[in-house]
């Protein structure tokens, strides 16, 4: 399949997923409003989401499959794209699923959530597709509008609607750097296709003081986005008060695909001005690495451990961005494939124990589960050992932190140092995973302990599916590794035959 | 001379426009605050008119100083943030008597204008005859995908905003 991008109906054959989804989503809005608001209809409202997900996902596999291919133009047509969207998509599967039996417990009616899920992961895949700095920003802000919304979802919960001012707040402000950075990249190369940017910018004229403030106001405005130390102070706050679902959804989902954004943005756009960022971007990795970790330790809630140690994995993927090659690529989507499934497993954990009102989820509620819930408590140690990258118990999370540091270290400038942080803030990080564990497993079950509720079958399946994937490909990660090996941005796998050229037109 | 003339009218407008802008986030009262942006917003559409993008100017205009401001100051009004004292059309009698003035003054002109005959400008209209044509054919053909999910961006704002406004079941 080829598609010419400059034709409209071709580009919208190369964007035949993000049609179905978003299609399926306006469609799904007047399920939502058609008729009285009841339990009932949220309920099929989500069932239905799950089936737009499904559709979407098999398309995006049949293009895969099929290996299309496209002219130059504003959007991807490439492994990385169809890896990155398959990623959100199952984010977005199990968020909606985890969503539906969690507004059953907190009687919490909302079907138009579901259809913001939905638009969110559009602007997630149109995010993990953009060649050009235009759709970067729209997809950007179409994830965002969304996910403001989605954490004050339960109007009923001040806390909820404190996360939402305070992520609205930020996350405008945030907007406003990439903005202003992206119309500086503009100004100073004349473009916002990020192809024609990689070519203009190349060592000798990366000084143009426009471009380097426009490239300091796109890495600022990424790492809010991201949740990058000193970036986070929104982060764990708006985790803490949206409600479980949405926090996984964040957490993992649109984490991932601004993170797709900005891997592909550097890798093809600013390859020529190493120079410029890779101090600034070495400093941010490692103060995330470290500071994620060491405030996580503190913290006596699972839900703000849990959002700390995601500031942290940011701290691991974006060792990757600074790598910033195919290895790093192919790296950065292995890690997501393991931190998404062991942090929206992690939060499925959490709201099976949870009571209504998000009660029963501080850390030590967890005490003893071992003896009452054996599966659950095994399941929520698998979580805990994949995101401190265990061997073997922790499945796939032991590879994903292997291949990061294989990336480091084999990288064209060889980030030792960072490596050596990563290894360093994995050892801090077992300091709360480890005393998950511990408090499940060692420590006797209080007398005054609430009874675990009948896990409902959605949560049921989310949490032991998950497990069992990471177990799987953990003992088996050489499948994987090679689909995440040949799924390196269209950029890179043209520039070797780029390189000759700009080597012939400087002789 | 013309080179002078542009470069005298784009620090004028430019030099406006920052100060207006500086007025912008300093005031205290939001009422002020917006006619300042109004201002910038003017001035700013000047500049866009100096560089041969008329179509853009009349935009500017119609847009931002027309139909965002006047939403952004109803809700202000509505919400009644601007302080009473502050804001008061009450000026002294100097006030009134300039605003008097240029009242009568602008009538006067206007009774002039209509009187002489001007010779008309042609000549250099058919240079800018074709002025949203730059804009049009990129927006629908090389930014299509741009300008198509700037729809969806809006229909996730307006459906956020009614879900987070709107009366719940529970709610009475």
């Amino acid at each position: 399949m080829y598609f010419d991008l400059l034709i409209p109906s071709q580009l919208a054959g190369a964007l035949i997923p993000d049609l179905i989804l978003i299609i399926g989503a306006m469609l799904l809005l007047l399920v939502a409003v058609w008729g009285p608001e009841t339990m009932a209809r949220a309920r099929l409202t989500g069932m239905l989401a799950i089936g737009v997900c499904f559709a979407t996902f098999a398309a995006v596999v049949w293009l895969w499959h099929g290996q299309a291919t496209a002219s130059a133009g504003i959007i991807a047509v490439d492994a990385f794209r169809w890896a990155t969207d398959c990623i959100i998509l199952a984010a977005t599967i199990i968020a909606t699923t985890l969503m539906i039996d969690y507004s059953e417990r907190e009687q919490l009616v909302s079907a138009e959530s579901y259809v913001l899920l939905l638009l969110a992961a559009g602007g997630m895949m149109l995010l993990a597709a953009s060649r050009d700095l235009i759709v970067v920003f729209l997809g950007i802000e179409l994830m965002s509008i969304a996910s403001y919304v989605l954490s004050g979802l339960d109007r009923r919960s001040s806390r909820g609607a404190e996360a939402a001012l305070k992520y609205f707040l930020l996350g405008a402000f945030s907007t406003g750097f990439l903005l202003y950075g992206i119309a500086l990249v503009y100004g100073a190369t004349g473009s916002t296709d990020i192809e024609t940017i990689g070519s203009v910018v190349t060592g000798a004229n990366f000084n143009n003081p426009l471009l380097l403030a426009g490239i300091g106001m796109l890495i600022v405005g990424f790492c809010f986005k991201i949740a990058a130390v000193p970036f986070h102070m929104w982060a764990p706050d708006v985790y803490d008060g949206a409600a479980t679902p949405i926090t996984a959804f964040m957490a993992a989902a649109v984490k991932a695909a601004a993170f797709a954004a900005f891997l592909r943005v550097w890798i093809e756009a600013f390859p020529g001005a190493t120079a410029a960022w890779m101090h600034p971007l070495q400093w941010l990795a490692a103060l995330t690495m470290v500071g994620g970790n060491v405030i996580a330790l503190q913290q006596k809630s699972m839900k703000r451990m849990l959002a700390y140690s995601s500031i942290a994995h940011a701290g691991y993927l974006l060792v990757t961005v600074v790598v910033a090659n195919a290895l790093g690529a192919s790296a950065f989507l292995f890690y997501l494939v393991a931190y998404t499934l062991a942090t929206m497993g992690a939060f499925a954990v959490v709201i099976a124990l949870g009571e209504p009102g998000e009660r029963n989820q501080q850390i030590a509620d967890y005490a003893g589960l071992w003896n009452v819930e054996p599966w659950l408590a095994a399941a929520m140690a698998v979580f805990m050992m994949a995101l401190l990258g265990f061997p073997i118990a922790g499945g796939m999370g032991f590879f994903a932190k292997f291949y990061v540091i294989d990336a480091a270290l084999h990288a064209p400038h060889p980030q030792t140092a960072l490596a050596v942080i990563l290894v360093i803030a994995s050892v801090i990080s077992a300091g709360y995973y480890l005393g998950v564990v511990l408090v499940m497993f060692m420590k006797p079950r209080p007398a005054d302990a609430l009874v675990v509720r009948p896990v409902p079958t959605g949560t049921f399946l989310v949490i032991y599916l998950s497990a069992f994937t990471l177990l799987l490909f953990g003992i088996l990660p050489n499948g994987f590794a090679a689909l995440a090996r040949e799924s390196v941005p269209i950029g890179m796998v043209s520039s070797p035959a780029r390189a000759p050229v700009a080597a012939a037109a400087s002789r | 001379m013309n080179t002078l003339l542009y470069t005298f009218h784009f620090y004028l407008f430019g030099l406006i426009s920052i100060a207006s802008a500086v007025a912008f986030v300093t005031r205290k009262s939001p009422v002020a605050a917006a006619l300042w942006l109004v201002n910038t917003m003017f001035c700013l559409s000047a500049l866009y008119v100096m560089l041969d993008a008329q179509f853009i100017g009349a935009v500017q205009v119609l847009v931002y100083a027309g139909a965002i401001m006047v939403v952004f100051l109803f809700v202000v009004m509505l919400l009644n943030l601007g302080q009473a004292s502050d804001v008061t059309d009450m000026r002294g009698l100097g006030g009134r008597l300039t605003a008097g003035l240029v009242g009568l003054a602008m009538l006067a002109e206007l009774f002039a204008l209509s009187r002489i005959k001007f010779p008309r400008l042609t000549g250099a209209m058919g240079d800018h005859a074709n002025v949203v044509n730059p804009i049009s054919a990129p927006l629908f053909h090389e930014y299509l995908l741009p300008f198509e999910v700037t729809s969806v961006v809006l229909l996730v704002a307006v459906v956020g905003a009614v879900v987070l406004a709107k009366r719940g079941p529970g709610a009475s």
